[in-house]
């Protein structure tokens, strides 16, 4: 990417702060409470992983924070601006800019090539067709892709269409990295890699990052903090050894 | 996104379910091509009659009388103008007026009158008048037998056909089949008619009529005298139809050049009614004014008025008959669009189609940052697309359609030995109005399916396999 590595935000910045965050669903009479009352601070830069069983709430905590989707009460407030307050337009614009999401399916769009579909957003950014086929070949340069750049999803591995998925949340160069179970589909080899890929993201570039996840190993190989919910409730909030500056961080080695 | 992005965009989501986008885009085309060939068809009978029209010389023409005919049309004006006593004669002075006034082609005298005409020793009595050279693009000459006049001073004659019938004394029974124009004019094509009329013969004032006057120039001026006179006219022509069918008990059978029936002089009824005024010049019951195109004849017929005669033109008439074309024009751009609607139908299932199959797509779309607003303007795209490709195709189709009929009809016309007509026209204007009318229909029906697919929640549609 033509970005330097952005310098790492201080801890002490919060990034994403939700307080007392709700999220109920109307299913006929009975109400499903998805979160309830979730108040949790991530600090810029940090690498947060969400766990818990299905059910327990963390993809509807990781929507909230992604903008998809509003709460019924309680606030979010990602990068100082209540999400709760802006309008439909503006949730959009924070979707484009702020945030680069992946999910457990790549959902990359099956008609699109993976340069097309990884120069999207530029598309809505609106951002002139030279400037964008360039910072699409860099992005898939990153992660590995550059040969693939015009094959169709469908002839890719699902770890390579989760890499062209993984270059097209960067393409914006958003501050903050949301995952929905990235590797769920994976097998632990290719997980690794992508696993790699996102901590580079995070320590190179200084993107937080908030991954959901259920696989406790994989947290608590690559996060720097677990939150573990449980019916829509934080259940318990504990800090990892897997800073940067940690030693055992630096004995493992970034990939460059 | 910008519109060469959206388009892009579109026509990739067209490509992606070819079929049932061309289907789509084929009921377009059949709705635009139906509206077009109505339309052109309303267009191109509504030329021909105009060049009909045109061509019998009834639309560019101003007849101009004098007030001082007391059989005038405008009998308004009469009542309101000036006594026809007091008003103006239409003399050659004020024909040549009339001539220089704008746009004005020329100005001729309706020269008329009765008299006898002998064809092999038997006398005929009937109506004759005469025709300027200009008469010849009158379609009532175009399936004549024969030529038109050599020269506007020929002594050349055209019949009409009854009076053809008349002088070979085979004036059929009324019901029965009318004889073969050719072999009316055979016989008669030609030979020679002896016109006898009564001559205006100027300066010849008999003595003791003027002399005995008191010397007075002007009367004495006033005074001529009527000599019998004999005219050999050979005849050039016999005319299928009747170029004056419209004048009614007035019109005649027998036609002379115009120059030709200016040089004989002969005594018109208005000059014994205008003995006072007439001294070496004619003075004229009407005159014919064409006028350079039918756009032009309310300005000139305004101009004659101010002149201080009386002026009508079949425009004035023909104004009801526009509006016959309007309203024949609004039916069948009414069942035109019928197809139409129809089709702007399957444009929203179309695309509902799309939103379902798409609902993922749609779903990823949002999530990486589309609004509201570009999920509803690529569909918008999507139906505008159709509606442009389908009018295109639309058009060809109906031009298509048209010329094929065009083409049948006039064999059908050849076949019947008339000649062949253009009564389908496809205008520029109808070719864009026909494409700008399917793109507005097509937006009109992506309506309901844009804003459909922008109120799409994301995490649901994420969330659906």
């Amino acid at each position: 990417m033509t970005t330097a590595p952005v310098v790492p935000s201080s801890r002490e910045t919060v990034a994403i702060r939700s307080e007392n965050l709700c999220r109920h669903y109307r299913m006929g009479e009975t109400v499903i409470r998805a979160v309830d009352g979730i108040s949790l601070a991530i600090h810029a830069g940090e690498f947060v992983a969400l766990l818990g069983s299905s059910g327990s709430g963390k993809s509807s905590v990781l929507n909230l924070i992604a903008g998809l989707d509003r709460p019924t009460s309680g606030s979010v407030i990602v990068q100082d601006r209540d999400l709760a307050k802006l309008s439909r337009e503006e949730l959009a614009k924070h979707r484009l800019h702020v945030v680069g999401m992946v999910f457990q399916s790549f959902n990359l769009i099956a008609s699109m090539t993976l340069a097309e579909n990884v120069e999207l957003p530029l598309r809505f950014a609106e951002v002139d067709r030279g400037q964008r086929e360039a910072r699409a070949r860099e992005a898939l340069e990153r992660v590995g892709l550059r040969a693939r750049m015009n094959h169709r999803p469908s002839e890719l591995s699902g770890g390579e269409q989760q890499r062209a998925a993984l270059a097209r949340a960067l393409i914006n160069r958003p501050q903050l990295l949301l995952a929905d179970e990235p590797t769920g589909n994976l097998d632990s080899h290719t997980g690794t890699e992508i696993m790699d890929l996102v901590r580079e993201f995070n320590r190179l570039l200084g993107m937080t990052v908030v991954m959901v996840t259920h696989e406790r190993a994989l947290a608590e190989r690559y996060a720097q903090r677990m939150v573990f919910l449980a019916d829509g409730k934080l259940v318990d909030d504990r800090p990892m050894d897997n800073r940067p500056n940690a030693a055992s961080a630096a004995a493992k080695g970034v990939q460059p | 996104m910008k519109l060469p992005d959206l388009t892009d965009l579109a026509l990739r989501n067209l490509r992606e379910s070819l079929l049932r986008n061309s289907l789509t885009t084929i009921g377009i085309s059949v709705g635009v091509a139906s509206l077009v060939a109505m339309l052109s068809l309303g267009t191109g009978l509504q030329q021909l009659f105009s060049r009909r029209l045109a061509k019998s010389g009834l639309f560019d023409t101003v007849l101009v009388s004098s007030r001082r005919e007391l059989r005038g049309m405008g009998r308004d004006e009469e009542r309101n103008g000036p006594t026809p006593g007091e008003s103006r004669v239409l003399d050659e002075p004020a024909r040549l007026e009339i001539e220089r006034l704008p746009n004005v082609l020329e100005a001729y005298p309706d020269i008329r009158f009765v008299t006898e005409l002998r064809y092999e020793d038997k006398p005929h009595l009937t109506m004759i008048s005469a025709l300027p050279l200009s008469a010849k693009s009158n379609d009532a000459f175009d399936g004549m037998q024969g030529s038109f006049f050599s020269s506007d001073s020929a002594a050349e004659a055209i019949l009409q056909k009854s009076f053809a019938e008349e002088l070979l004394g085979k004036t059929p029974p009324l019901g029965a089949t009318e004889p073969n124009i050719a072999d009316l004019a055979k016989p008669l094509l030609g030979k020679e008619l002896t016109m006898r009329y009564a001559q205006r013969a100027p300066g010849a004032s008999p003595p003791g009529i003027a002399g005995s006057s008191s010397g007075d120039g002007s009367l004495a001026a006033a005074s001529y005298s009527v000599v019998s006179r004999e005219q050999k006219l050979t005849i050039v022509g016999v005319s299928d139809l009747d170029p004056e069918s419209m004048r009614g008990p007035t019109r005649a059978k027998v036609f002379l050049p115009l120059r030709l029936a200016q040089s004989l002089h002969v005594m018109l009824p208005t000059d014994l009614r205008e003995i006072s005024h007439t001294g070496d010049q004619p003075v004229y019951s009407s005159i014919s004014v064409r006028v350079k195109n039918p756009a032009q004849v309310p300005a000139v017929e305004d101009a004659v008025k101010k002149m201080g005669f009386t002026a009508f033109s079949i425009l004035d008439a023909s104004r009801s008959l526009q509006q016959v074309f309007r309203v024949l024009f609004a039916f069948l751009g009414i069942f035109g669009s019928l197809a139409l609607t129809v089709a702007s139908i399957g444009i929203v299932n179309t695309l509902v189609m799309a939103i379902l199959e798409r609902r993922r797509e749609i779903g990823i779309m949002k999530a990486i940052g589309a609004s509201d607003g570009d999920v509803k303007k690529l569909f918008f795209a999507e139906a505008g697309a159709m509606g442009i490709l389908g009018g295109i195709v639309g058009v060809v189709m109906g031009w298509a359609i048209g010329q094929v009929i065009n083409f049948g009809t006039n064999i059908y016309l050849k076949s019947q030995s008339f000649p062949p007509e253009h009564f389908w026209a496809v205008p520029w204007w109808l070719v864009g109005f026909a494409i700008a009318f399917a793109f507005v229909v097509s937006l009109i029906s992506g309506l309901y399916p844009a804003s459909r697919a922008a109120k799409l929640d994301p995490v649901q549609a994420l969330r659906y396999e």
